[in-house]
């Protein structure tokens, strides 16, 4: 198997930590923003810091908005980190007037008040039913905007902080978390290792794979 | 829950490990990459690199050390000194640092702050604040704290809300390197006053002061001496933070139970 992985050069995010984390499990890491490499990439990781509107204009003018929607419909492997994830939602109130790649019909809100925001750290994530690749544990945060509800179709791990969010969501071999999996210590090294298996074996390389 | 993060803080000089008192006589206590392993092998939640000489001595941040740190380390890292402009974090973050903190150049022009949190977002900046007493309320000290300005550090941590800050590292000049335990009434002050998280820093001598620190209302809890000199360990700090009963993260080293 060749463990190679395609890493997005979105502008705007430091992929460092996300690179460094795969190389230690043996794989290969490409970086790049080539729309051609990216739609033909077997593995995809859609890294994110920074702002909702920022990397949405950044995606769009490079033409990887519409590969990462073609590969999310299509159900071939896909990573996405942190604002990664929140780029496959609809809208985030970061950036009211963005339109995000509309994978499902959520809105990214804010925190509420009463907690610390932004959420630094580390928090519990508990893995929810149909949960293949994610599995309950602490995991590290960065983030001041989450998802409240599960979408359609796809399996949901939860966190709390001031309320339940969704700490990630995966159907098949695509995979979004709100949490850093690259940060989250041997149990991020492990999530990360299974999504790579998945991707990369014989279920992940069949286009479609099978939602979860 | 979020827990309570336990953070050991490398002051790095030259490739070096240091620690001095009050920012003074400087000891060398380790190689960087070799400590911070230690500190995630005990269960380190983070670990917060100062590269204390970089502002002193104007030059800029030490990026070889952070890419070293980088390519070994699984948990977040957060990166300090020499940051003077939104290209000397890019350089930080593009070797590998997860957080920047930025300290004197943010006093100098607070422009910085915004400037970082729209390239970056706000969860990737920090601001340092080393502070001290007066008689009338917490001032800021600026250029590695060797410089006494007459702002309030509540003052202060407002404007850096509101310019966009994800994060406040709060370190007591007075107390730093002294173990007489953290400015307890510094932190209470400063977690009323903003709700970003603070990381508690300054004057740690053992485990109880931890404890203090998160009930003064710190997100986080940072120590150098008490972990370099092996007179405390992350994980027999998260067992008595739990014993306290105050979240931490459970880890296989540490045994500690969610």
């Amino acid at each position: 198997m060749n463990r190679e992985i395609y890493l997005l050069r979105t502008g705007v995010a430091n992929l460092a930590s996300v690179e460094a984390a795969f190389e230690r499990l043996g794989a290969r890491v490409r970086i790049g923003s080539d729309p051609d490499e990216a739609r033909a990439a077997q593995a995809l990781v859609l890294p994110g810091v920074g702002r909702f509107g920022v990397a949405m204009n950044a995606l769009r003018e490079t033409g990887l908005d519409s590969v990462l929607k073609d590969r999310l419909e299509s159900r071939r492997p896909l990573l996405a980190i942190c604002l990664g994830l929140q780029l496959l939602g609809q809208s985030s109130a970061e950036s009211p007037r963005a339109r995000g790649l509309g994978a499902f019909d959520l809105s990214a809100r804010p925190f509420p008040a009463g907690v610390r925001s932004p959420q630094l750290g580390w928090n519990r994530m508990e893995a929810g039913e149909g949960c293949r690749l994610l599995r309950s544990g602490w995991v590290a945060y960065a983030n001041g905007f989450r998802f409240e509800r599960r979408p359609v179709g796809w399996s949901a791990a939860w966190s709390d902080h001031g309320g339940r969010f969704i700490a990630a969501l995966e159907r098949g071999p695509q995979l979004a978390c709100q949490f850093h999996p690259e940060l989250s210590g041997a149990l991020g090294a492990d999530l990360l290792e299974r999504w790579l298996q998945r991707a990369l074996g014989p279920a992940g390389a069949l286009a479609g794979g099978t939602a979860c | 829950m979020l827990a309570l993060r336990v953070v050991p803080c490398l002051d790095v000089r030259a490739g070096r490990v240091v620690k001095g008192v009050r920012f003074e006589g400087l000891r060398d206590m380790g190689d960087p990459v070799e400590l911070a392993l230690a500190y995630e092998g005990q269960g380190a939640d983070e670990l917060v690199v100062l590269d204390i000489s970089a502002s002193l001595e104007s030059r800029g941040p030490d990026t070889e050390t952070v890419a070293r740190l980088r390519a070994a380390l699984s948990i977040p890292v957060t990166v300090g000194g020499g940051v003077t402009d939104v290209d000397a974090a890019r350089r930080l973050l593009e070797a590998g640092a997860d957080k920047v903190a930025v300290n004197s150049a943010a006093l100098a022009r607070p422009q910085l702050v915004a400037d970082l949190a729209r390239a970056f977002g706000g969860q990737c900046t920090v601001v340092s604040i080393d502070a001290f007493r007066t008689g009338s309320g917490y001032r800021v000290a600026g250029r590695s704290a060797t410089e006494r300005t007459e702002r309030s550090v509540l003052d202060w941590a407002r404007d850096v809300e509101q310019l966009g800050a994800g994060e406040i590292l709060a370190t007591s000049i007075d107390r730093d390197g002294t173990r007489s335990g953290y400015d307890l009434e510094l932190l209470r002050a400063l977690s009323d006053t903003v709700s970003l998280p603070i990381i508690a820093s300054g004057g740690v001598d053992g485990y109880p002061d931890l404890i203090a620190g998160a009930r003064a209302g710190a997100s986080a809890v940072l120590a150098a001496s008490m972990f370099h000199e092996g007179e405390g360990t992350v994980d027999g700090a998260k067992l008595a933070l739990a014993a306290a009963g105050i979240v931490v993260r459970s880890s296989r080293a540490s045994g500690v139970t969610p």
